[in-house]
């Protein structure tokens, strides 16, 4: 393994470092944080991501007073009609999210709160609430890059987490094991790190929280929660859920685990135990700062070395929003993006299971290669829509986007309606694919024909 | 004029011996595998309705013994799944009881890996059951136009490592198909996976393509599953004279009834009946039902006792499902568990291992050595003719 960071970004390493912690970057992008050193430009990102806000307000739904359950409503018309608004309303949350992700100035933030969606997976297909899943985005948004610990305490007491988990139902008399078993397997530990028995003690901790669903709030019910002794982990104590989760904590392995996991999202999909070990440290030492961590995994040799670059798959979300800021195409409402990425096996705010998307490999089967594919061509066919007859102006497509070729093709030598040179072909490459192609564009391919050739690329699904 | 012309016509019903030939060969045989998704209920599926412990066990869940579809004595069905009866009366579906492994997980993902892999409770495998049958001398036996295809699931499951695809429309993955270009597989891992699943794509969008199915008389239901039933008749109706499709997989569920499991599931296996018996319609229409064998999986049943949520934990050993034309059937094959004797974390202590129902599908079904299938040796379960 290349055991050096380079001491100035070339373009292909600010390439490599914004796809990486962004989503695909802009040739112009590429050219602003090119020639910084490696430590300025992590440094300058998270510095960035840490001050984010989001650029557009939320749905106005997100600021309505809280919706009635569904079950609350009177007759099957109330229901329907309650139930066709939750659908529309998380559209429009998603949508948001999107165009937030379209146009962030720093998408790391946008990347770090899909992060921890994914692994506080959590459905509005159960917790049937587009608030409640707003108001848990804002807690993920809040600590994305700051104390996990926090974050988790916060995750165990989210309305709609525990409703997800069935955290609500757990009482002492009979306790439910969904979010108890879960926290372990997936948002700490890792499986193998406990036992069937610790579940049980888990499970009986974290018995008594209920969700008030006028206010959206979670509430301790104390007589229904279990006070007596419990053995967590190889510890003795009268635990609540809180000191449950500070056990779990105190595990050698939740570091690693939560180290581990962004390794595969940011560096590689095998992370290396030499490298994870003293990262896991320092997470835990700074106080369980996520900032850190991501500083530390960033910044070494292994997230530059070549053989860990393109080795990644695009997520559907990354493929949708990096293509339209990879090209500066701009769009009239990224609420069509929702279905595109759900199609591709990816809708915001209800990933399959509590696992969350698996991702890597498991992003590309027949079904969503065919989709994502389908995807860029239509894209590139919108905006390849005669452009003569348009002028030099912004174009209309189907997809409501519109894309000013010129500028973006000129600084690589590249022109609309001619076949790129030797030359400029290279710049192309560089701009849109992290590694060589897999198939040549045929000779004879003008303009943007060329841009959609190589979308439809092998490698353009690999980041 | 071929028979599904003539069945189209008359909807009539052909004797099995017509059809005896052309299932002579494991090459031309159909297995649907059917996963039960997030762990299926099997004490509410397949339910001992007479044992005492049952109603105990459950106070609110328990299914009443006048409401369940009796088997026989002990046993009954959960009364969704009354479409299931008149196969059962024809002998044509059998019930394994009692399915698990040694050591259960109860983590979903783990499980459903150990069932897809057939590995130990101990050891992680990457390839599905399936791609090992295939490599056993199932791929040598046919050419086959794809080795699996899954419908309405991303995952392969138990095709994985097999040249398998997933679609859920097969005219659109037809068309949808000319986006791909023919390549040299190579590169990192990832860039082969892509690579690996283009060829795939090709190879099965080539089998694939043609006058196909056209529209079949047969109708399915319009939930999720029973459109996945009606792609996969279709591709069966469509592969006639050419290579075929051995394996399917669909999925349904989610069945993680943790809370409120009594209407949830009621609705889950009502949806799963309509789906199986539009199966079985669809294959008789396509001419395969005597060359077809359906097989339900779960990762795992769910805790004998109810929790205080009105739902169920996760539990361990269930009953499944076998269904075809060649299912010795209106039998159950196997011992259901005893409900006086949970293991430590309260659950069912399994009476068959699910590696005897693939190594019997391995030897029986398609003739391959069932040890390199399941990686060691299991007996057989009594459940099929051929």
């Amino acid at each position: 393994m290349n055991t050096t960071l380079p001491s100035r970004l070339s373009a292909a390493d600010a390439r490599h470092l914004l796809g990486r912690t962004g989503f695909m970057p802009s040739p112009g992008e590429v050219s602003a944080w090119a020639g910084l050193a490696p430590d300025e430009a992590v440094n300058r990102l998270l510095a960035g991501a840490r001050r984010a806000e989001p650029r557009q307000p939320a749905p106005a739904f997100t600021r309505e007073p809280i919706r009635p359950p569904l079950r609350a409503q009177g007759d099957v018309d109330a229901r329907k009609e309650a139930l066709r608004q939750l659908r529309a309303d998380t559209v429009a949350l998603a949508g948001w999210w999107l165009q937030e992700m379209r146009d962030s100035p720093t998408p790391l933030a946008e990347r770090m709160a899909l992060f921890w969606h994914n692994h506080f997976a959590t459905s509005v297909q159960k917790v049937r609430q587009a608030q409640g899943m707003y108001i848990q985005h804002q807690l993920l948004r809040r600590h994305a890059l700051g104390s996990f610990r926090e974050l988790l305490h916060g995750v165990a007491r989210d309305p709609a987490m525990l409703i997800y988990l069935d955290g609500a139902a757990n009482r002492a008399e009979s306790p439910n094991e969904n979010f108890a078993r879960e926290v372990m397997e997936l948002f700490t530990l890792g499986e193998g790190q406990y036992s069937e028995q610790d579940i049980k003690e888990a499970a009986r901790a974290f018995s008594g929280w209920a969700v008030d669903r006028e206010a959206w709030a979670a509430r301790f019910r104390p007589r229904q929660h279990d006070r007596g002794d419990k053995t967590l982990l190889g510890q003795r104590g009268r635990f609540d859920a809180d000191a449950a989760l500070d056990v779990m904590l105190d595990q050698p392995a939740a570091p690693r685990f939560i180290v581990s996991k962004l390794w595969r999202e940011f560096v590689s999909p095998v992370p290396d135990a030499k490298v994870v070990e003293p990262v896991a440290q320092r997470f835990r030492e700074s106080g369980w700062r996520t900032d850190v961590a991501l500083r530390e995994l960033l910044l070494s040799p292994a997230f530059w070395a070549p053989q860990n670059r393109a080795v990644l798959i695009k997520s559907p979300v990354e493929l949708a929003v990096g293509t339209l800021r990879q090209f500066e195409i701009e769009l009239d409402n990224a609420q069509a993006l929702v279905g595109v990425t759900a199609r591709q096996g990816q809708m915001l705010f209800s990933p399959p299971n509590v696992k969350g998307w698996p991702g890597y490999t498991d992003w590309i089967t027949s079904t969503t290669l065919l989709d994502r594919k389908r995807f860029t061509e239509r894209l590139f066919r919108a905006v390849e829509q005669p452009r003569m007859e348009m002028g030099r102006g912004m174009q209309p497509g189907g997809f409501g986007v519109r894309f000013d070729a010129e500028p973006w093709l000129k600084p690589l030598g590249a022109w609309p309606d001619r076949e790129p040179d030797e030359a400029a072909r290279g710049k192309l490459v560089e701009a849109v694919l992290a590694t060589a192609p897999v198939h040549p564009v045929p000779a004879g391919t003008v303009g943007l024909s060329y841009l959609r050739a190589m979308s439809l690329d092998p490698a353009f699904q690999l980041k | 004029m071929d028979r599904r012309q003539l069945l189209s016509l008359g909807g009539l019903a052909f004797p099995a011996l017509s059809w005896a030939q052309a299932a002579a060969s494991a090459a031309g045989r159909v297995l649907v595998l059917v996963e039960l998704k997030g762990g299926n209920d099997g004490l509410n599926t397949v339910v001992p309705y007479a044992h005492p412990a049952y109603a105990q066990l459950r106070p609110s869940l328990a299914l009443k013994a006048d409401e369940v579809l009796r088997l026989d004595g002990a046993l009954g069905l959960h009364p969704s799944l009354a479409p299931l009866i008149p196969m059962w009366e024809k002998r044509e579906l059998a019930v394994l009881l009692g399915l698990g492994y040694p050591q259960p997980n109860l983590s979903h993902f783990r499980s459903i890996e150990i069932w897809d892999t057939a590995s130990r409770a101990t050891e992680y495998l990457d390839e599905g059951w399936v791609a090992r049958a295939m490599s056993a001398g199932l791929r040598e036996s046919a050419r086959f136009t794809t080795e699996g295809v899954a419908i309405g699931s991303a995952s392969l499951g138990a095709l994985a490592g097999a040249n398998a695809v997933s679609l859920t429309n097969p005219e659109a993955f037809v068309t949808q198909a000319r986006l791909v270009r023919p390549a040299h597989v190579q590169g990192n891992a990832a860039l082969e996976h892509v690579l690996r699943v283009e060829s795939g794509v090709l190879q099965a969008a080539e089998g694939l393509r043609g006058p196909g199915a056209g529209a079949m008389n047969t109708e399915f239901p319009t939930h999720n599953f029973g459109q996945a039933v009606r792609a996969t008749c279709q591709i069966v109706a469509g592969q006639k004279g050419k290579g075929g499709v051995p394996v399917f997989h669909l999925t349904h569920g989610s069945f993680d009834t943790h809370r409120g499991q009594l209407a949830t599931h009621a609705n889950l296996l009502k949806q799963l009946a309509e789906g199986l018996a539009a199966l079985k319609a669809g294959l008789v229409e396509a001419g395969a039902w005597e060359r077809a064998l359906v097989v339900t999986y779960s990762e795992f049943g769910r805790r004998a006792r109810q929790n205080q949520s009105g739902g169920t934990d996760h539990g361990t050993a269930a009953p499944h499902f076998v269904m075809g034309g060649s299912v010795r059937g209106g039998r159950f094959v196997g011992t259901m568990p005893d409900l006086d004797r949970l293991d430590g974390n309260q659950n069912l202590v399994h009476t068959a291992d699910f590696r005897q129902l693939y190594a019997t599908i391995a030897r029986r079904w398609w003739g391959v050595n069932p040890e390199t299938v399941v990686r060691g040796t299991f007996d057989l379960l009594p459940f099929l003719e051929v």
